[in-house]
This record gives C-alpha cells, structure tokens and sequence, in this order.
C-alpha cells in the first residue's frame, strides 16, 4: 500500500495526478466522437496548430494556456472554413495549415536560449509543473465540454451518424461541426500541460478507439472511454515516477498496451476470437 | 398531374397540415462545373407513389439530396405545400441507400429509430415514454421489434431496410424518399415494403423511391419518373414507359429481342415486355 501513497505525499504528485485524471477522462470522452467521425488526423493537426499561440504567450511571458486557447479557437474556425471551401480535400488542407503551424511555432520558440527544454515541455508536457491555476482552469474547461456534450447528445448523434437526417432535421450541420472542432480544440489545450501537444492527440484516439471495440452502443463507449484514459493517467503516472520515465509518454504507452490487450482478447471483435471462429467454421 | 394542389398563404413550420404536394419547377443541380439534373419540372400530388427510374449516374440520389435541401439547387424550386424548401421542418424523409451507412456505428436498432423522433423533440429535450412507444410501434409495424437492442452492424440485408423504414415511419413524415430500397433484400422484405407504401398511400403520404426494377415500378407505383439528368418522362407506366422513352432514357443499355426489351444491367436483367 505504500508503494501507492508515498508518491502522492508530494503537493506536486497531488497536482500531477488530479491534472492527469481530469485530461484522460476529458480526452477520453471526447475522443470518442474523434473516432467515430475519423477525426484523428484532424486531432493531431489542431494539436500542432496551436503551437505558435503558445510560442507567442511564452515570448510575452503570458499565461501559455490562454495563447493556446486563443489559437486553438482559430484554428477551429480555420479548418471549418477551409474544408466548406471544397476546393482542396480537406485531409490535403490540414496537411498543409498544420505543417506551416508547427513551423512557425517552432521558428518563434527557437529565438530563445533555452529553445530545446522549453519546446520538450510544450511537445511533451510536464505534468509535474501542474500550478494551482491550471488546475482550475481544466475543471472549468472540463465541467463547459461536459456540459455541452450533455445538452446536445442527440443533436451530436445524428451528425455523426447520419448527415442526410441531420439536414431533414433541418440541424444546423455547419454550425454543430465547428461547436465540436471548438470542444476538440479545448481538450486539446487543458492537456498541453499533461501530455503536450505531441501527444495528446493518442489520448483522444486510443482509449476511445479500445471502447468502440468493446462498446455496442455510444454511452457505453463513452464510460468505457473515460474509464480507460482515467486507468491510464493514474497508471502512467506511477510509472512515470518510479522508474523515472517522462508522464506523458508512459500515460500514452498504458493507453496503448490496453488498446493492444483489447484488440487481441475483446469478445466479439478481437482478433483472437475472429480466428476462433474462423477455425471452428472451416 | 392533377393532384389537389394545397396553397397557403401562412408559414408552415411544421407539418400538421394536409397533405403535402410535392414540385419542383426548372430545377438544375450542379456538381462544380457539371450538371446533374438539368431542368425538372414535375408536380406529384399527396399521397401517390412514384417510381424513380434512370440509368446509373442518371441523377436519382442527386434528385433525392436536392429534395431534402442537402444539396443547392443552381437555378430553379422545390415547392412542398405550394412553399419553398425550409419552410417545413419534418415534412420529409429519407430513407438512405444501405451502402451510405456506417454499418459499425454504435448504435441499436431501437437507438436508430428514435433518431426519427428527434424532429419532433427539437432541441435539448430528451425522449419520453411518448416516444418510446412510438418507436417501438414502428419497429412493430415492420415485424422487428425482437430487434430493438440489436447492434446495427449485426443485421441482415432486408433487416436493416426496415430498420430505416421505421425511423423514416417515426418522423411521421408528409412525404417518403427511398433511395434502391429493393437492391439486394429477401423476398419477404419486399412484401412488407409494398405492404407499408399501400398503407402509406391510404394515409395520403406521398412516396418517391428509386429502383432498377422496371416491372416492379410499373406495377406497383401510380406513377413513373424517368430520368437521366433530364426529366424524359412523367406518368402512369403505360403513359411513361414506352420503348422510345425506355430507349432515350437508358440508351446503350436497351436490348431489344423479339418484340421483349431487355434493359443491360451489369447486376441482373429486367425483361420488359412490349406492348
């Protein structure tokens, strides 16, 4: 029992933990529309994209939250736009906005002396340098998406599923989809500090990619969902302190082992059982 | 065309009125550059069942997403009730081609029904016991009730055509579209697709399905649309299909033998006779 409670006699441990399982579960949810509208690319480009936001609040010595806030909600608006466009696919747009972003993120950080040790922990996060505030800040964002997902389940369902009734419905599609860019994009950004940028887009898709195996139908997902990315915080957390790994890279590699477990044994849909089956048929 | 023609001077904002007459007047749809339907006028009146016959790439799904507003119309209009599109706010609905659907999606058969019922909830409201009864006597209409908690993804053919029939029952729509609803469903499937527009054609719906079957569309639909791109014919089958309308409309494909024609479908042939 020790082993488990000594690590959080640490003040910042506590904060590491509570900030790790606030972001697995918020990822988790949402991720699980990530997964079901094939977003994840989309997920990881906005992820890279709100790099310069971030370069630019930690030139002016801002809060790096609130750069990456405002950037996100533009690259949100931004992609909606480009896609409606339909000139360019829309995979082929992002490919293009989220190279350039990176880039210019990475070209404005690297005008500072310490450019290597700051660009690791905006990319990879650093869970353990949690403050009080951000704390904060990702339960409000948390409780907002929450909330949002809550209120419009139905109206999020058939966009998702079935475009052609949501304009039957006479659902506002266009104005939906970006609500949902805006929710990924504020997901992204409370976990900037927790698995960074690089990383965060695995937390959107693998734990809600490992439920929809398991899950036949999306509330299940979505408690599935969230109950994998809170295993993996805590997990990877404890990994991460006692054989000294850094926090977002084990949180992510626990994700993944459980994806791999699920998609070799899950009933069902598992690769094992589909061999099974295929054995006892032939 | 002399379907009674419902014109009201009010905004319709829901579908509580009579009947819905259905036209479209000069309508052309655009795909960037080209145009896929060019200059359709037709009139259906409440309540008559129309078939929708064309080659492949005639423009039938086009004509059915125009109809649900999904797609723009560059020049042109759609008149529902003697008003125009988005003036109604149920009035329609559509009933998707089967490869359209995301088959994995985790949803019950039940959850997919109540989909049907979201119209009339509007925003934020959950779904009650009202509705639940209500699509569970749509899936009992189309004898699947025992599929309720099913997973989508887990049915037959002809089992997730009805699936959509009973969310499309559970709008309580004015008027049906059906995209190919009989490509590749069993027998019995069939039946009770034809069972359900006759009911439907007594409650005074109005139905547009598409199919390749060309005996079937004349002998169980009042009327036949014949299309490709352009409207080539509108009427009662033995108005519509003639061999210089069959010919125009599917041109290459048309086999004329001994006095029977033969329309060349790469998936199944469909005799015609000749009259």
């Amino acid at each position: 029992m020790d082993w488990l409670l000594s690590p959080l006699a640490y003040e910042f441990m506590q904060r590491a933990m509570a900030a790790s399982l606030m972001v697995g579960i918020l990822c988790a949810l949402v991720g699980c529309y990530v997964v079901l509208r094939s977003m994840a690319f989309l997920g990881d480009a906005m992820a890279h994209a709100i790099l310069p936001g971030v370069a630019v609040a930690y030139l002016l010595k801002a809060n790096l939250m609130v750069g990456a806030l405002v950037s996100a909600i533009g690259v949100a608006l931004g992609i909606g736009l480009l896609s409606r466009q339909g000139t360019l696919k829309e995979d082929t747009a992002i490919g293009i906005l989220f190279a350039a972003a990176l880039s210019l993120g990475i070209a404005l950080i690297s005008t500072t002396k310490t450019y290597a040790r700051d660009l690791t922990h905006i990319l990879f996060g650093n869970v353990l340098g949690v403050s009080t505030g951000d704390l904060w800040l990702t339960a409000c964002v948390g409780l907002a998406v929450l909330l949002v997902v809550a209120l419009l389940y139905k109206e999020f369902l058939v966009v998702s599923f079935d475009p052609i009734l949501a304009a039957t419905l006479r659902l506002p599609a266009e104005l939906l989809r970006t609500l949902m860019l805006i929710i990924i994009a504020l997901t992204i950004v409370v976990s900037m500090q927790t698995v960074g940028v690089g990383l965060v887009a695995s937390m959107l898709v693998t734990p809600a990619a490992t439920a929809f195996l398991i899950a036949r139908r999306l509330p299940a997902m979505m408690v599935v969902s969230a109950g994998i990315g809170a295993i993996s915080a805590i997990v990877g957390l404890y990994l991460s302190f006692y054989i000294n790994i850094a926090s977002g890279a084990a949180v992510v590699l626990v994700a993944t082992s459980i994806f791999m477990i699920v998609f070799l044994f899950a009933p069902g849909r598992g690769v094992l059982w589909r061999q099974l089956r295929k054995a006892r048929a032939a | 065309m002399d379907g009674a023609f419902v014109t009201n001077q009010n905004k319709i904002l829901t579908c509580d009125l009579a009947p819905a007459s259905l036209s479209m007047e000069g309508a052309s749809v655009f795909y960037h550059d080209r145009a896929a339907l060019e200059q359709i006028t037709f009139c259906v009146p409440a309540g008559s069942s129309v078939a929708v016959i064309g080659p492949n790439g005639a423009g039938k799904s086009t004509l059915f997403k125009a109809l649900v507003g999904l797609l723009p119309l560059h020049s042109g209009s759609i008149t529902i009730h003697g008003l125009p599109l988005g003036h109604h706010k149920d009035c329609v609905a559509y009933v998707p081609q089967r490869e359209e659907v995301d088959w994995r999606f985790p949803v019950s058969v039940f959850d997919v029904v109540m989909m049907g019922r979201y119209g009339q909830l509007g925003w934020f409201r959950r779904p009650g016991k009202k509705d639940r009864s209500a699509a569970m006597d749509c899936l009992e209409k189309l004898g699947i009730a025992d599929l309720a908690t099913h997973p989508i993804g887990s049915l037959s053919g002809g089992q997730q055509q009805r699936v959509f029939l009973a969310r499309a029952l559970a709008q309580e729509p004015h008027i049906i579209l059906m995209d190919e609803p009989f490509t590749g469903i069993d027998a019995s499937t069939q039946e009770t697709t034809l069972s359900l527009f006759e009911d439907l054609s007594k409650q005074q719906v109005t139905l547009l399905t598409s199919t390749h079957d060309l005996n079937l569309a004349a002998k169980s639909f009042d009327q036949i649309l014949l299309l490709n791109r352009r409207l080539i014919a509108f009427g009662p089958a033995r108005e519509a299909l003639s061999a210089a309308t069959i010919a125009e409309a599917f041109g290459g494909q048309v086999l004329f033998l001994d006095g029977a024609m033969v329309v060349d479908k790469a998936a199944h042939k469909t005799p015609i006779h000749g009259k």
